[in-house]
């Protein structure tokens, strides 16, 4: 295969990989859309393969390579729980950020990468390798730790250092002279050196910045890291000169970040602090319950499973609001079937998704797809805020801050002005929780206090098998 | 001294609410305003001044003496000329006032250096719902015009089987399912009869039929949400459309309640004369958009006329009917406004105009007027059933469309910001790289719109299977490590030290195996999650 036969696959990949994230506006065409990225990705790496700058000796090497981890990812995907889905993104955003590294490394101890270049294009050249090293690092680092935390094995609390915002900028400026020092070497041995004290400075850089981000926090930080991941992508593109890489990269770049500002604007924190990972700082610290709004007064309403069976019985509209302990306890079939049965008997079941409920973009869409939940009675969060004043139950499944009235009420909040789902104007409102805890944010939420509220104390699954056993008798 | 509330008597012929109730006094009293209130405020809505003595406010005998004492004026209907002139410089006013309608009564106030919230001019955003006293009243005029229709009506709403015989149900038609036309359907249905109801937004269906009645759509394309939630005018095929929807629904129906409003403009004619001729004999309209010129050509304002056979009833005071329901939420509304306008509850209210509710409510501000006010920064309620349609809308509008916020134009400054940096960085990268490199950057930029553009049409309940497939696609990186691993040789030159052949093939191979893991397991897991999205 020629070279111009090459470029015209990759710019036919190109326009696939666009007409795939085109395909996800709905969940119709959203089917064919994926089709088309396979379809995009088997192009891009055929032609590469078949292409001028693959020989045949390389051929064995590569299958292997694919097979192995083509088995092992097509065996992930198909064991993987979809509660687990955030898990397995951060998972497999590290692997992009590895593969940025080890590419980096292979393209700057290789004579013939740079071979014939100009000065001028060699600097260019050692700035992209930097860049692409740098930024695969973080986002390695980066996804190991959100890793860790969204399977549990590091603890959600956010670890704020003394001074980290100076830390950080002195990571970067030690960074930054790292990368004067790598280009102004003279040969590869000697700027291997500032090159591997670089890739572990933003190995730590990477870690730290997820490090200080709380449980809650982590679709922005999910999303974060989608787009650290394209750069990464990106960056490798301009180092090896090649365009679908750049294409590909800025796609996926941009996709992640407007993701982590549609995730700012529903937690409304500023997008630019979180971008250089600022945030931890008053609002998600629990030093925010110090400072915070006075507790909610009143008394609260512990009600049992099959009182909220008779409840759920008598409304004539139902919207249940889907959290983050709806994912742990993993009751989204359990709330299938009192849906199912519900709707049978001829009431309005909905949901409302707030846009940070659970710990991806998007997480809860996902869990009630899986439960075969019907996408039509699914509504976002201002599709049906206007809805509450006319539902009867609206029934609180493992979620908190996104229901706070404080939010709108009380400018002294920390949540203070975060959109919210207005449960509290339905006639009755049953929420589902483990304990009087406090939310994420660390504020009281005076809608446990209210008087139309109920609270079902317990785990979220045992409690829901308890109602739909009440409703079925 | 704390601030003085003053309500006087409504003088205007027929009108029986009262601006507050001895529950709210107590109420405006906590927030250190005390209350005057003018003897036989209450007595249309049957309260009397003892109980308004009772909750603590002052009674005082006569209009000009309130008017006198009070800083703070809580009124229904707009002022009159007489009582224009009780208006003290430097008073606040509040009270329905349709600034649109009485340009000459908002110059007069203006000319007093008076202060005026109009009630009718509360911006609609979820914040202020628990204000908008158009929503309270048009609640309480639904329910009543059923009222009015099963008075004039001859017969059962609800269908009975009895010894004397069979009772069909009566069938109701309602026409605009806004709050006043959600209110009639839950009143007409709770009565017990078949309840039909057609509106331009098609997103109401579903609170038609939570409220137990049956959604009549008229088939033509168009979509129907204006500005704020509100209908607006529809194109001349719709109208079409729609009036043969109506006119078969007039054969069938006993009684037609009408809610059709567009905001600034007269009311629809929907039911023509014909539709009314064609209707049973003893059937009813009620015209509930009477005072805006009604939407049955028919229609005499204010008044109950029989037209071939068809009671139809045009009554402008409907809310007023229900006077002590009326004055309740009337007065909570404006107890509501009260706690927006004096956040430190001291009984000293502010006019805050930075506040987007007070923004848009006042309409007089210390002599100078403020109305229209500007368009509010959020749009109230993006419509529900856009996001079906967001794959064929342009990117721009599709971000109102999912309400992210995102819609909104940077201010001047801002923008000049944003050009300005963007202009200095290509100037630099213009200034020092080479062009092999130029032609790199610019794929890269395009390929940065490209993502914004395409990304902002993704439908927010498809985020996740967006970050698996996004995750997948960037598994394009492996294209990095495919061509290390043989490339062609070139013979290396003089000086060169070999390429270390091994150590690269092995970083390369490693490379591939963990991107395919990536590029298989991400498509696959996309795959599965996007086969359970079903209808």
């Amino acid at each position: 295969m020629s070279g111009s036969l090459t470029s015209v696959a990759y710019i036919g990949a190109t326009i696939l990989f666009i007409l795939s994230l085109g395909g996800l506006s709905n969940p119709e065409s959203s089917r064919r859309g994926n089709v088309y990225g396979m379809i995009g990705m088997a192009i891009a790496v055929l032609a590469t393969v078949l292409g001028p700058r693959v020989s045949v000796s390389g051929l064995g090497w590569i299958a292997a390579a694919l097979v192995i981890g083509g088995a092992i990812g097509v065996y992930l995907a198909r064991t993987v729980q979809m509660t687990q889905m955030p898990e397995l993104v951060a998972f497999m955003h590290s692997l992009v950020g590895l593969v940025a590294v080890v590419v980096g490394y292979a393209s700057f101890i290789d004579p013939t990468a740079s071979h014939g270049m100009t000065s001028a294009e060699e600097t260019i050249h050692r700035v992209e390798v930097y860049l692409g090293v740098l930024i695969g690092a973080v986002t390695l680092s980066g996804s190991v730790i959100a890793f860790g935390k969204l399977s549990g094995r590091i603890g959600g609390k956010p670890l704020l250092l003394p001074a980290r915002h100076w830390l950080n900028l002195v990571l970067v400026v030690v960074m930054v002279v790292l990368g004067y020092k790598f280009l102004a070497a003279d040969s590869i041995d000697v700027g291997l050196t500032p090159l591997i004290a670089m890739t572990v400075i933003a190995l730590l850089f990477g870690m730290h910045l997820v490090m200080a981000i709380g449980g809650a926090d982590m679709p922005v930080v999910v999303s974060m890291l989608n787009s650290y991941s394209g750069w990464a992508a990106a960056a490798t593109g301009f180092m090896l000169s090649n365009d679908l890489l750049i294409v590909t990269g800025a796609l996926v770049g941009s996709s992640g970040a407007i993701l982590s500002y549609i995730m700012c604007r529903a937690m409304n924190r500023q997008f630019l602090s979180v971008i250089a990972g600022g945030f931890g700082g008053g609002v998600s610290g629990p030093a925010a319950k110090a400072a915070g709004a006075a507790a909610p007064a009143g008394e609260v309403v512990a009600v049992s499973a099959v009182e909220t069976a008779e409840l759920l019985k008598e409304a004539g509209s139902v919207i249940i609001v889907p959290g983050y302990g709806m994912a742990v306890a993993q009751a989204q079939h359990t709330v299938y079937e009192i849906t199912k049965l519900l709707r049978e008997k001829g009431k309005n079941v909905r949901f409302a998704i707030h846009p940070v409920a659970g710990r991806m973009p998007g997480h809860m869409n996902v869990l009630l797809a899986e439960a075969k939940v019907p996408y039509d009675i699914v509504m976002e969060m201002d599709e049906i805020n206007e809805d509450f004043p006319e539902t009867g139950v609206a029934m609180v499944i493992g979620a908190n801050d996104i229901v706070n009235p404080s939010a709108e009420d009380d400018p002294t909040s920390p949540i203070a002005g975060m959109p919210v789902l207005q449960v509290w104007k339905a006639q009755t409102t049953i929420v589902m929780k483990r304990s009087m805890a406090s939310g994420y944010a660390g504020v009281d939420n005076p809608l446990f206090y209210k008087e139309n509220n109920r609270m079902l104390f317990g785990d979220a699954k045992k409690m829901l098998e308890e109602v739909l056993a009440a409703l079925r008798a | 001294m704390p601030q003085v509330i003053g309500v006087p008597r409504e003088i205007f012929p027929g009108e029986k609410r009262v601006a507050t109730v001895p529950d709210v006094v107590e109420k405006l009293l906590k927030l250190g305003f005390s209350v005057t209130v003018q003897s036989g405020a209450g007595e249309a809505a049957t309260i009397g001044d003892d109980a308004y003595r009772a909750a603590g406010a002052t009674i005082v005998p006569d209009a000009a003496s309130l008017w006198a004492a009070a800083d703070i004026i809580f009124k229904v209907r707009a002022p009159s000329r007489d009582e224009v002139n009780l208006v003290r410089e430097g008073q606040t006013l509040v009270s329905f006032f349709w600034p649109a309608q009485n340009p000459e009564l908002l110059q007069l106030l203006a000319a007093k250096m008076a202060t005026v919230l109009a009630m009718d001019s509360v911006p609609r955003m979820s914040r202020a719902q628990k204000l908008d006293a158009l929503s309270s009243m048009a609640n309480i005029g639904g329910y009543r015009a059923v009222i009015e229709a099963a008075h004039e009506f001859g017969r059962f709403f609800t269908g009975q089987i009895t010894a004397a015989g069979k009772v069909p149900p009566a069938k109701v038609f309602i026409i605009g399912a806004g709050v006043a036309g959600l209110a009639a359907i839950g009143a007409a249905s709770g009565l017990g009869a078949i309840v039909r109801a057609n509106d331009t937004r098609p997103e109401v269906g579903d609170q038609i039929k939570s409220l137990g009645g049956e959604f009549i759509p008229v088939n033509y394309v168009e979509e129907g949400s204006g500005v704020g939630g509100y209908a607006k005018v529809m194109s001349e095929g719709f109208q079409k459309a729609q009036r043969e929807v109506f006119a078969q629904q007039a054969k069938e129906v006993d009684i037609i309640i009408t809610t059709a409003l567009i905001p600034g403009k007269p009311a629809p004619k929907l039911i023509t004369a014909e539709m009314v001729q064609s209707m049973k004999p003893g059937s009813v309209i009620v015209d509930m958009a009477a005072e805006q010129g009604g939407n049955c050509e028919l229609t005499e304002p204010g008044k109950v006329v029989v037209k071939h056979g068809v009671t139809i009833i045009g009554y402008t005071d409907l809310p007023s009917r229900l006077p002590r329901q009326a004055s309740n939420l009337y007065a909570t509304n404006l107890w509501r406004l009260t706690e927006e306008l004096c956040k430190a509850k001291d009984g000293r209210y502010v006019v805050n105009m930075d506040d987007d509710v007070i923004r848009g409510t006042t309409v007089v501000k210390e002599g100078v007027v403020t109305w229209p006010p500007p368009a509010p920064k959020l749009s109230a309620a993006p419509p529900a059933a856009a996001a079906a349609k967001a794959a064929v809308k342009p990117a721009g509008s599709e971000k109102k469309g999912h309400g992210h916020g995102g819609g909104e134009p940077m201010s001047v400054g801002t923008t000049a910001l944003v050009f300005g940096v963007a202009a200095v960085l290509f100037a630099l990268v213009g200034l020092y790289a080479p062009p092999a490199f130029l032609g790199h950057f610019t794929v890269f930029v395009l390929a940065c719109f490209v993502g914004y553009q395409v990304v902002w049409n993704v439908t927010p309940s498809l985020h996740t299977p967006l970050m698996s497939v996004t995750n997948a696609i960037s598994s394009i990186i492996i294209i990095g490590a495919l061509v290390q691993i043989a490339p062609p040789a070139i013979a290396a030159m003089a000086g060169e030290s070999a390429r270390p052949d091994e150590v690269i093939r092995w970083l390369a191979v490693v490379g591939i195996a963990l991107t395919a893991v990536n590029m298989f397991g991400g498509f696959a897991v996309t795959r599965r999650m996007l086969s359970m999205f079903r209808k």
